[in-house]
This record gives C-alpha cells, sequence and structure tokens, in this order.
C-alpha cells in the first residue's frame, strides 16, 4: 500500500518536474486524493498558470474559490488566513490539477483573468465572499450579496444568522436593515471520531 | 438635431423572459446592444455558509434547491464527492438506478429547457407539449422518493431504497412513447422558418471563446468540441452503457437546441438499458456500513445494535476523513461540481459548488454584443441558466 502511494507521488512530481526546474521555490507538488496538487507562492501566481495553460495544456479553468483556514486543524498562529482553490482542467490531455496559493487578510493576489477569462466572476465571488482582493481584476465588484452588504459573509468569524435583518418600514415607504435579534442555534454540535462525548 | 446617446435598459428583474430573476442591464445603440451586465445574487441564500453547519446527511435536500429543473443530477456529485472522500463505492444497483435518474432528469432539464426557450422566442405550444412530459418523470420522482421535485433520493453510499414495485415498468412504458414524442417536438422546430430564423447565427462562440470563457456540457458541444464527463471521466456505471454524444458545428443557438434535442434521445437509450439490467439483477441498494447508511427500518424493530445505528446516523451523522476533493458530473447543463474540504469531522468545513450556469451567464457578455435587444432573449434561452445554481 504505502510503496503503491509513494509511486504514485513521484508520478505528479516528475510530470511536473518542468514546473518545478522553472519556478523552483515559488512551486510545490503533491498527490491530492482526486488530482495533482500545485501549492504556488502568491506573487508567482499568474505566471504558473500561463506556463500550465500554454506548456501543460490546461486551457479551462473550471472553478476558482475562495477557503478560509482559519478554524481548520492545520492552521497555526502566523499563517495565512486564505487559501485561492483554482480547478483547472485540460481537455486535450483530460486531465485536471488543482493550484493554490495562500494570502492573507491584508494581502493582494494578482488576477488571472488575463489568462482564462472565466476567472472574472469566479474573483469577484471570491471578493465577495471573502474580502481576498485581486489585483489587476478589470471589474472587482461585489457579486452575490446585496447591493451595499456590509462584511464577507463566508469568512469562518462570520456569524451563520448574519448581523442585519431585512424590514420592510411603512413610514418610509421602503425595506431597511435593522441590527438583527436572531440567535444561532446549534442542533448537532460539530464532533470528531474518538473523543469522549460524554 | 437632438443628440441621440445609448439608451440603458433593465431587463429584469422582474421579466418572464429572465428565466428567475436576473436584472440584466442593457446598454443599448437604438435596438442593437452595446453591452449586457448581468446582476447576479437576487437568489442568493448562502447555501455554501449553511453546509459548513449541517452535517454531511443534513446537507443532502439543499442540493436539490441549486439547479431546481434538475435535481437528482445535483445530488450525484454530491454523492460521489463524499464517497471519494469516504472511500466507498455504491453497489452495483445503486448505481444503475443512479444512471436511470440522472438521465431521466436530463430529459427532464431537456424538456423543461426546451417548453421555456421556445415560449421565450414566441412558440407556445412547445410549451404545453413539454409539461406534458415532464408530469410522467414527476410521477416516477414521486413514487420513488415521495417528492416529486426535491427528491434528496441520491444518498452518499447508494440511493435512499430500492425502486418499489412496478415502478420499472411504468418507466419502461414512458422509455417506449418518449422517442415518438421528440419526433413531435422536431417537427414543430426543427424545420420550422420562424425557429430558424430567431436562432441560426444567434449568440455564436468558436471552440477557443468556449474554452477560455469555462463553458461545459451542452454549451462547448455545441462549439464543436468533443467533450462528456460521461465518456471522458466516466462515473458509476457509465462506461459499460452504449451512447453517443452530439457534437455541433457552428456553435449558434441553433447548433445547442440540435444537440439538447439528441441528448433527450441519447438519455432515452440509456434510460432503456439500465431498465434491462435492473429488471435482472438484484441486489443491495446501498453501501451495508451501518455507520455510513441508516439500517433498513424493519430491523431497527428487533435489533438493538441498528437502532443505535439509526439514532447515531440521524443525530450526529458521519466523520468524513480529512482531505479534500473535487467530484464532477455531467450535469444536463454542463460540468457540475462539489469540492469539499473535510476537516474530519461530522461537518464539511468548506463546500464550493461549481454550477455550470455562473461562467455561461457571465459570458452573456460577449455573446450578445453586436446582437438585436430580441436576441437577448434567445441567447438567454439557450444558455439554460436556472437561479439557483447561479446565485446559489
Amino acid at each position: 500500500m504505502t510503496e503503491k502511494l509513494t509511486q504514485k507521488k513521484e508520478g505528479a512530481a516528475s510530470e511536473y518536474a518542468s514546473l518545478q526546474d522553472k519556478f523552483s521555490e515559488a512551486v510545490s507538488i503533491e498527490e491530492g486524493l482526486d488530482c495533482p496538487l500545485v501549492m504556488v507562492a502568491a506573487d508567482s501566481i499568474v505566471e504558473v498558470c500561463h506556463v500550465l495553460k500554454s506548456e501543460f495544456g490546461f486551457e479551462q479553468m473550471i472553478d476558482l474559490c475562495g477557503v478560509d483556514m482559519s478554524e481548520h486543524p492545520d492552521f497555526s498562529e502566523g499563517m495565512q488566513q486564505f487559501e485561492v482553490v483554482y480547478h483547472l482542467l485540460s481537455i486535450q490531455h483530460n486531465k485536471r490539477l488543482r493550484v493554490k496559493a495562500r494570502v492573507g487578510e491584508r494581502e493582494m493576489i494578482d488576477s488571472v483573468t488575463e489568462v482564462w477569462a472565466a476567472a472574472n466572476w469566479f474573483e469577484r465571488e471570491a471578493f465577495d465572499m471573502y474580502g481576498i482582493i485581486f489585483n489587476h481584476h478589470p471589474d472587482l465588484r461585489r457579486i452575490l450579496t446585496d447591493y451595499g452588504f456590509e462584511g464577507f459573509p463566508l469568512r469562518k468569524d462570520f456569524p451563520l444568522v448574519g448581523h442585519a435583518e431585512l424590514f420592510f418600514d411603512e413610514a418610509e415607504w421602503r425595506c431597511v436593515y435593522k441590527p438583527n435579534k436572531v440567535e444561532n442555534r446549534v442542533l448537532i454540535p460539530k464532533t470528531w471520531p474518538g473523543v469522549d462525548r460524554g | 438635431m437632438a443628440e441621440i446617446k445609448n439608451y440603458t435598459l433593465n431587463f429584469g428583474p422582474q421579466h418572464p423572459s429572465a428565466h428567475g430573476v436576473l436584472r440584466l442591464v442593457l446598454e443599448l445603440d437604438g435596438e442593437v446592444v452595446e453591452r449586457a451586465d448581468p446582476h447576479i445574487g437576487l437568489l442568493h441564500r448562502g447555501t455554501e455558509k449553511l453546509f459548513e453547519y449541517k452535517t454531511y446527511h443534513q446537507n443532502i435536500p439543499y442540493f436539490d434547491r441549486f439547479d431546481y429543473v434538475s435535481m437528482m443530477a445535483n445530488e450525484h456529485a454530491y454523492a460521489l464527492g463524499v464517497e471519494k472522500l469516504l472511500g466507498i463505492e455504491a453497489p452495483e444497483r445503486a448505481q444503475y438506478i443512479r444512471v436511470m435518474y440522472a438521465e431521466l432528469t436530463r430529459i427532464l432539464n431537456h424538456t423543461m429547457w426546451l417548453g421555456a426557450a421556445a415560449l421565450d422566442i414566441g412558440a407556445m405550444t412547445m410549451f404545453l407539449y413539454c409539461f406534458r412530459e415532464r408530469e410522467d418523470i414527476f410521477d416516477f420522482y414521486e413514487e420513488v422518493s415521495g417528492a416529486r421535485m426535491h427528491a434528496a433520493y441520491f444518498r452518499p453510499g447508494g440511493v435512499a431504497r430500492d425502486l418499489p414495485e412496478g415502478l420499472l415498468a411504468k418507466i419502461k412504458g414512458f422509455a417506449d412513447t418518449f422517442e415518438g414524442y421528440v419526433d413531435e417536438y422536431e417537427t414543430l422546430l426543427t424545420e420550422n422558418r420562424i425557429w430558424k430564423q430567431r436562432t441560426v447565427d444567434i449568440g455564436a462562440v468558436d471552440a477557443e471563446a468556449a474554452l477560455d470563457r469555462g463553458f461545459s456540457g451542452p454549451m462547448i458541444r455545441g462549439s464543436g468540441i468533443e467533450w462528456d464527463l460521461r465518456k471522458t471521466q466516466p462515473y458509476d456505471v457509465y462506461d459499460q452503457l452504449e451512447f453517443d454524444i452530439p457534437v455541433g458545428a457552428t456553435g449558434d443557438s441553433y447548433d445547442r437546441y440540435l444537440i439538447r434535442v439528441e441528448e433527450m434521445r441519447q438519455a432515452n437509450h440509456l434510460v432503456k438499458q439500465c431498465i434491462t439490467w435492473l429488471e435482472n439483477n438484484e441486489g443491495p441498494i446501498k453501501v451495508e456500513d451501518y455507520k455510513l447508511t441508516n439500517p433498513p427500518r424493519a430491523t431497527i424493530k428487533d435489533d438493538m445494535e441498528s437502532l443505535i445505528h439509526h439514532f447515531k446516523f440521524f443525530s450526529e451523522g458521519y466523520h468524513v476523513p480529512k482531505g479534500e476533493v473535487y467530484a464532477a458530473v455531467e450535469h444536463p447543463k454542463g460540468e457540475f461540481g462539489v469540492y469539499i474540504v473535510s476537516d474530519g469531522s461530522n461537518k464539511p468545513y468548506r463546500m464550493k459548488v461549481r454550477a455550470p450556469g455562473f461562467p455561461h451567464l457571465q459570458a452573456m457578455d460577449y455573446m450578445a454584443r453586436g446582437h438585436m435587444l430580441a436576441d437577448v432573449v434567445t441567447i438567454l434561452g439557450t444558455q439554460d441558466i436556472v437561479f439557483g445554481e447561479v446565485d446559489r
């Protein structure tokens, strides 16, 4: 079993060896559960994506999303809070690849819209949900939340019930936001296997 | 003479051809679209946030509500993703049931699409014809899951329960007649002069642009790229079934129409193959590991261990090993993917849904530029947009 796994690891590393040579420190290649994973330093993301598109044939960017790592068990103090996860698809080679870059709360990452036009809205969504700022993005507005929404809803410190409630104000004859009075209910607590739950 | 400026028009959010709640800000020069800026999010329900506070089992019904016209196809992606993380595989009978229902769902989606898109363009009869067949499929949904639309039937590890007696014969009856219904649709539209005038060369996308803009499903096949996840990255039992994938030539709205009609025939063909297999083979319909699936109802009555498993399954849920996975299916609209990050607990740490409609709608601006205002409706129609999945 372990032998098989190590062989697989070498497979991904040798497949992307030229990428490793080109960017040395900036990338590291791992074997994932479903597809290889390339960790990229945030400041070289655009160059890596250009190479992946032109030399490795990843002509489609399928998905881009943010992940807030601050409550993940692997997270430790001093690490950057967010991960930006890119899922790429090569139609000519029938392969998938996951690319990840880490950014902190007040850091910026370059936009990959110049590589794949599809990234535009996905980056807007990541900005909307996590407040990750994409540098050189042509049109970085909020996309899914309401006009004038405050806060970044998918961050782990944003409560599930939100901060504001919407009411219809009879006197003003329009909808107004009021501070939230709803309290968060936890019906099923989050548990880990093997932990004594009393 | 007064200076004529570009005119800005709000298309939607309340507009019968906006397919839900799309606010499309159009900049017009006369009747020609200069720029289209879709404002989405009016149906945003924060499902991805809710996922993080619900157990894996509680999350299943949320998937029905993404693309609410092809419910089981959404669940399929989720079930495959969780199975991949758990390292299990559904029993063969469950896989055949899933494929059969996934293909019925494809017919369900495409009939809805054909009816609504034709209605947008002005062919009223199509809507009535298509809803006749949808009704039959809703009955099959109801018989197997108890719900006409939001089934929650595909579960990680299999399906909720086995097919009730007599259902296969009913589905067979439907599959035998459906081919004739598709012929009926085609007599109304395929060679119809008005239909062709409204769709040929409207919203054409070439192969390069389709790749660059993240198209998938009938949209990318319309542009001439032979790509179908059921063939290229087969899941469940698709690799054991026989079917063809239609590919377009010009990438315009008419090609996409032809592809979807042919996909209905192919889906029907797949349903028939599944029926034949299911008639002759019995077997379990979910993984018999009662930490991951609920035990049969009858055993709860006299077996204490089953009762405990039942209670634990529905209260605490099951723990999913730490890791991350991306699972995608060939949804009727394109590639529907789920990215799950698990931290080892009973609730997902982060779950991102990759909806096919999201990049398609993003290309609205690209596709509509230079077309007439009335063509915006055609383009929106043939993109097959449903806001449940775009806004999430």
